[in-house]
């Protein structure tokens, strides 16, 4: 299965998910830059963390007119995988891939810590290595990561299991303390209706090895990689 | 040349966390009077005339990239 990092002017963390991807899970991957007008064929897109043009007037706002997310948007309608994580995620919200926005924390300030996630939904290309109400231990780093979304989204993200990770403490319980940044319903990520395309703002590219603290985030991309060989069954 | 104002603001159903911490600087110097401080963005742009209306044109601006239609309300007015 053949992975592809996507780089915006500001990324930071794409070296992270390409040495996830390459030296971890040993798969393809290759980076593609932001002005690039094709996706080179690669089977899932990794929108990666840090900054994006600045990430001026509004995280990721900018970046969703960039040429190559005029692919990822094609590619995705057509069905194909595409996760973004921390920048990606705003980015995904900006391009209406994913209902609703990342907005400041709620404490105002940057945290950077490991985190507990609940697995929500393990149904999806990006979970199905995950058992349902797993805990996992994963870092997040960022200023603007408090999801929110009108009531009518937030119904529909929760009929439809769209909501696929859920910050929450060490046992799994949905607590306010366990919530760094305020986001509603206690999201950390979430899933457009067809499940082809996630965005999370924890970051599993830095939880692959025990030497960083946790292999959990490993899961994510195992799975994607598990879906792919399902299909081609 | 017309001149453009937009003036960005959260909803007001919004957590405005920015603001609640500039209010409570505003309470601890004193000004125990001030209430409900939002923060928000102005973004100001000449507009060359090309006989379009240029209220519909930054309206267009506004709802594809200036504001986001799920956190934010904006209003535009034309200065000149």
């Amino acid at each position: 299965m053949r992975f592809g990092v996507v780089v915006f002017p500001g990324s930071n963390c794409d070296a992270d998910a390409y040495y996830a991807i390459r030296d971890v899970l040993q798969q393809p991957v290759e980076y593609i830059w932001h002005q690039d007008n094709d996706l080179h064929g690669v089977d899932c897109v990794i929108l990666p963390g840090g900054f994006s043009y600045g990430d001026y007037l509004r995280c990721g706002a900018i970046a969703r007119f960039s040429p190559v997310m005029q692919a990822v948007e094609e590619f995705a309608r057509q069905g194909g995988l595409v996760i973004g994580i921390c920048n990606g995620f705003q980015i995904l919200c900006e391009a209406h891939l994913l209902p609703g926005a990342l907005v400041r924390n709620e404490g105002l300030r940057f945290v950077c810590k490991h985190v507990y996630l609940r697995v929500e939904n393990t149904d999806t290309p990006f979970t199905n290595r995950c058992r349902r109400g797993e805990v996992l231990c994963i870092p997040i780093a960022h200023g603007e990561g408090r999801y929110v979304c009108d009531r009518e989204t937030l119904q529909e993200l929760q009929a439809n299991n769209q909501i696929i990770f859920r910050y929450c403490d060490s046992t799994g319980a949905l607590t306010r303390e366990s919530n760094p940044n305020g986001s509603l319903a206690n999201i950390a990520g979430i899933a457009n209706e067809r499940f082809n395309v996630m965005g999370m703002m924890p970051h599993p590219e830095r939880a692959c090895e025990a030497m960083l603290g946790s292999e959990d985030g490993l899961k994510i991309f195992q799975s994607i990689v598990h879906s792919a060989l399902a299909v081609a069954r | 040349m017309p001149r453009v104002r937009v003036l960005v603001t959260l909803k007001p159903t919004l957590l405005d966390a920015q603001g609640r911490t500039v209010q409570e600087a505003l309470h601890a110097l004193g000004y125990g009077n001030v209430n409900q401080v939002r923060i928000g963005k102005v973004i100001e742009m000449d507009i060359a005339d090309e006989g379009q209306s240029v209220q519909a044109q930054v309206k267009e601006m506004c709802d594809r990239l200036l504001a986001n239609p799920v956190t934010e309300l904006y209003e535009i007015e034309v200065l000149e």
